[in-house]
């Protein structure tokens, strides 16, 4: 395209902006610019790293399961719409375990916790460490993990009617997390209707894959102590069930599917995701994500 | 539109964009999805993730009636030579955008 085109696309599309390093389109914003990453008074700053690192964890290792659907998914469109959401999950991890490191004052950043910790020192619930078998699974995990995360993230940030996290590092993040998530679960709802609503085949498929993530879904609604030590400043699990529930009916009826009854996965020992007990296969996820950095040691690039 | 076909069992859509400080939407490129509704979303995650865009459409390539290269003397040429048509007399003040 010579400079005497009247009507340049890239033009046309782009931020007026003196970094040119980006084709179209800059304007990016920091979400945490302007804001106090102070722990605010009265909060106990050990239980804040504690949750952070719990919601962090989540993000990460979901992350991770999708960014294992790179080069598998069936159409190159979906692929790129799930690469989109995986990056999200990233970049929310980031900022947690950041916040996390940040609160625990031991000198931790965000790569130090995401890939110098043991599998026993994970806090993710175990739905997020899931190998989906097949796409009907992806789609259903989905479905439910962000529809609990929008859930959960929508009350951190707080609203009109409602204060949010006392912790406002927390809060801004949730803010900009619930937007991504809305995102997700409308993603994950499409395809769960399609599936569902769709041949006798994918209806099949996509009720046998909702019937093996449900045992995890218990696990999403339970008190944990590090909650409960940070009133104000956390969201109570248990009070999310009935928005969750509500949101995941409406795609069910959409999609002519049954809500699976399954038993929650049991505890180990009393112990579940968030204190540390993980699934068989969550040891084999932790070393594909954690081998590059621990064999060259803050190595940068 | 047959070979796309083919190649995915989707129809092609052509995808158009609307920047955060452009006037038209604009043409940047093509997706294969089932309907309309997973073209939006498609659209969305293929071509606005630097940031690009503040609308979207999609359209099917099917639904688009394009002119024919072999048509292009009797529909293109007869400009060529009309200055007269083009308001380039005028000089048009520096405050002026978007002219």
């Amino acid at each position: 395209m010579s400079d005497e085109d009247e009507f340049s696309a890239y033009q046309s599309l782009a931020e007026e902006t003196e970094d040119h390093r980006w084709a179209f389109g800059t304007g990016f914003t920091d979400p945490l610019a302007g804001i106090d990453t102070s722990v605010p008074d009265g909060v106990d700053a050990g239980a804040l790293a504690a949750y952070c690192l719990m919601l962090g964890d989540d993000a990460l290792v979901y992350s991770h399961r999708l960014q294992q659907w790179m080069t598998r998914m069936p159409e190159l469109e979906e692929e790129t719409a799930l690469a989109n959401i995986a990056l999200d999950l990233l970049g929310q991890a980031r900022m947690l375990l950041a916040r996390a490191g940040q609160a625990e004052g031991r000198g931790r950043d965000e790569d130090r916790l995401a890939f110098f910790r043991d599998e026993h020192e994970f806090r993710n619930v175990r739905l997020a460490e899931h190998a989906d078998a097949d796409f009907a699974e992806l789609a259903g995990r989905l479905l439910v993990f962000s529809a609990w995360r929008l859930a959960l993230f929508t009350r951190l940030a707080g609203s009109a009617g409602s204060a949010g996290s006392r912790d406002p590092v927390l809060a801004a993040i949730a803010a900009k997390g619930a937007k991504e998530l809305a995102y997700h679960r409308d993603y994950a709802a499409q395809w769960v209707i399609r599936l569902g609503d769709g041949t006798p085949l994918s209806h099949d498929r996509m009720q046998a894959g909702l019937a093996a993530i449900w045992p995890l879904t218990g696990e999403l609604f339970e008190a944990h102590p590090v909650a409960a030590a940070l009133p104000g400043v956390a969201a109570d699990p248990a009070e999310l069930r009935a928005e969750v529930d509500a949101a995941l009916g409406t795609v069910l009826a959409a999609a002519t599917l049954d809500r699976p009854q399954a038993a929650a996965l049991a505890r180990v020992a009393g112990r579940s995701g968030r204190d540390g007990v993980h699934t068989e296969a969550f040891g084999y996820l932790l070393a594909e994500l954690q081998s590059v950095a621990r064999a060259h040691p803050d190595a940068t690039w | 539109m047959e070979e796309s076909q083919v190649r995915s069992g989707w129809p092609l859509y052509e995808v158009f964009l609307r920047g955060k400080r452009g006037l038209n939407h604009v043409h940047v490129g093509s997706l294969h999805a089932a309907d309309p509704q997973m073209a939006l979303r498609h659209a969305r995650d293929l071509y606005t993730r630097r940031n690009e865009g503040v609308s979207i459409w999609v359209v099917a390539a099917a639904d688009i009636t394009a002119s024919s290269p072999d048509e292009k003397d009797p529909f293109f040429a007869p400009s060529g030579d009309k200055v007269y048509r083009h308001p380039t007399f005028y000089t048009i003040p520096d405050d002026v955008p978007h002219m």
